[in-house]
């Protein structure tokens, strides 16, 4: 009998022990990727590289200011696009649980979270590029449809865990419904939301597949909207690919500013949620 | 605007299938197994890139389930609280936060060399890029998506359950083996269903590391370790380039495949989801 118990007890530290490893092990790829990164990046990042266009090929120097601005102006423009409608899904979703028409567009975004990027930048393609030509507008389009199921969901999640007693409360003093939603509910639930925006613009930061087909590229630095514009994870996929050392320096400097832009986005995000003890 | 997110959801399915109309009229469903790949000469077949995205994503998925069984476990059941728990899951979490052209972009500078070394130990042609190296990266990549999932899953298990288990004497790994694991087995395999389907759209890493050739190979370890395309990188590579229109509807036939296969495989994980955590 105490053979047997011996027996198990040792079945049960070698499965914990296995378990143990296995959960650390795969950290380990993710620390090499960041080092590596981190330490190829850091050497290209200086003043001319985040204010200089790239040279042109075969040439050194040079910098990403093109892909920069234009990441930014891109997001900014799909942020623009997206949040307004997500908030607003997310607020009639929590607010109308169970009508058929919440059930539908629940059944929606669920099919846009699991819409390939790549699909959407088709779609997008037909839709805006072939009438109006190549654009950033087109590429923004394509990312704020990837953005709006994260905005809807956290929207949807942070209100619902909101007491429904302050609404009651709120509502029994006479506040018409609009106000009680825009004065009450919204202000409650705003580290939620806040949060949630924030991932979704990380999220989209790093998406190439949909800028393939709509953004397109542009060598130069160029900030109308109408126009073909670079952005930093389309730049790193052409330099990554391209047989020229000096544009793959190029791709690993903005490899590491990307990755940056991502890593602050996710701590705000894990400083909003511990702060205000949330949950998404 | 709920309305809106209907429209957009209507409008993608009706401009795919719309757009791809004149390659399922002239092609037929023959276009789904047809094994030939050849522009130029206007023939078409999607084989080589079912082939290619079935092998890369279920390779992935299996290197991947030990792995996230393994965190969902660890995060569930023996370390649900504290800073060591809190740290794995932060960074767990930023595997899934890293942009997919980095992975892919780190992997053909870093990963393909090792790949190819390893190949030419093993006598395989020494390609380094392919489906082997694809696999390995998007393995890594899915993991968070299990792994979360099966994370709250083990933690939402019953106390009662499990402690009527000690109280009979079963140890750790007795009650997670008959007790946790076959009341979150259904939750678990919607977590790999999700992981599933990122794998299966995934485009950016897999078509910097496949090396995108559309000819398939004969044997399958050629296949395996050699360099093949999938369905979505074949439509990164070559939709810019399409300049007839039955080559541009036949690569958005291919986008309208991937579409309705990862909705399906989405909406049935969430569908096992929202069923379990009601019950």
């Amino acid at each position: 009998m105490d053979a047997r118990i011996g027996i198990r007890n040792t079945k049960s530290i070698i499965f914990k022990s296995v378990i143990v490893f296995l959960a650390f092990v795969i950290t380990i790829p993710l620390i090499i990727v960041l080092l590596y990164i981190i330490k190829q990046g850091v050497m290209q990042v200086n003043w001319h590289f985040l204010t200089h266009v790239p040279a042109p090929e075969g040439e050194k120097g040079g910098g990403i200011a093109n892909a920069l601005v234009g990441s930014l102006i891109i997001v900014a423009m799909s942020s623009i696009i997206a949040i307004p409608i997500g908030i607003l899904a997310g607020i009639y979703l929590s607010e109308n649980p169970g009508t058929k028409l919440a059930y539908y567009s629940g059944l929606c975004v669920d099919i846009l979270q699991g819409v390939p990027s790549i699909v959407v930048g088709i779609v997008i393609y037909f839709w805006i590029v072939k009438p109006l030509g190549f654009s950033a507008i087109s590429g923004s389009i394509a990312l704020a449809i990837m953005m709006m199921p994260i905005v809807i969901r956290s929207t949807e999640q942070t209100l619902l865990l909101l007491p429904p007693s302050l609404k009651e409360a709120a509502l029994s003093l006479g506040v018409p419904y609009h106000r009680v939603i825009l004065k009450v509910i919204v202000p409650c639930g705003f580290a939620g939301i806040l949060s949630g925006i924030i991932l979704s613009i990380a999220r989209i930061i790093g998406e190439t597949a949909p800028l393939l087909f709509t953004a397109l590229g542009n060598v130069y630095l160029s900030t109308s909207i109408a126009k073909p514009m670079e952005s930093l994870p389309h730049l790193i996929f052409t330099y990554a690919t391209s047989p020229y050392d000096d544009q793959h320096d190029l791709a690993w400097g903005a490899s590491f500013i990307l990755l940056m832009f991502v890593l602050i986005l996710n701590i705000t995000t894990k400083l909003i949620t511990r702060k205000w003890n949330i949950q998404l | 605007m709920s309305v809106v997110l209907l429209l957009l959801v209507v409008g993608i399915l009706i401009t795919l299938i719309m757009q791809s109309m004149p390659s399922i009229k002239s092609l037929g469903i023959g276009y789904l197994w047809g094994k030939v790949w050849d522009p130029v000469n206007n023939i078409y077949g999607a084989y080589p890139f079912l082939v290619g995205t079935l092998l890369t994503s279920f390779t992935a998925l299996i290197v991947s389930i030990p792995f996230s069984y393994a965190i969902a476990i660890y995060l569930g059941e023996y370390n649900p609280k504290g800073w060591l728990s809190n740290l794995l899951k932060n960074t767990i979490e930023l595997i899934a936060a890293v942009p997919s052209i980095i992975y892919g972009f780190w992997a053909l500078f870093i990963l393909v060399p090792v790949v190819r070394n390893f190949e030419i130990k093993i006598g395989v042609a020494p390609y380094g890029v392919g489906v082997f190296s694809a696999s390995l990266v998007l393995a890594v990549m899915i993991i968070p998506y299990a792994a979360a999932l099966g994370t709250s899953m083990i933690r939402m298990v019953p106390s009662p359950l499990k402690e009527g288990a000690y109280a009979l004497g079963a140890t750790r790994f007795e009650v997670i083996r008959s007790v946790i694991l076959p009341y979150t087995r259904s939750g678990l395999f919607a977590g790999i269903l999700l992981s599933l389907g990122r794998a299966l759209g995934e485009t950016m890493a897999v078509t910097v590391l496949i090396g995108n050739t559309s000819a398939i190979a004969h044997t399958f370890k050629d296949v395996f370790f050699g360099p093949g395309n999938t369905m979505a990188s074949v439509i990164a590579n070559e939709f810019a380039e399409a300049d007839h229109t039955l080559y541009l509807s036949a690569l958005i036939e291919l986008g309208l495949v991937l579409f309705f296969v990862t909705v399906v495989i989405n909406l049935i994980g969430k569908r096992i989801i929202t069923k379990y955590t009601n019950h």
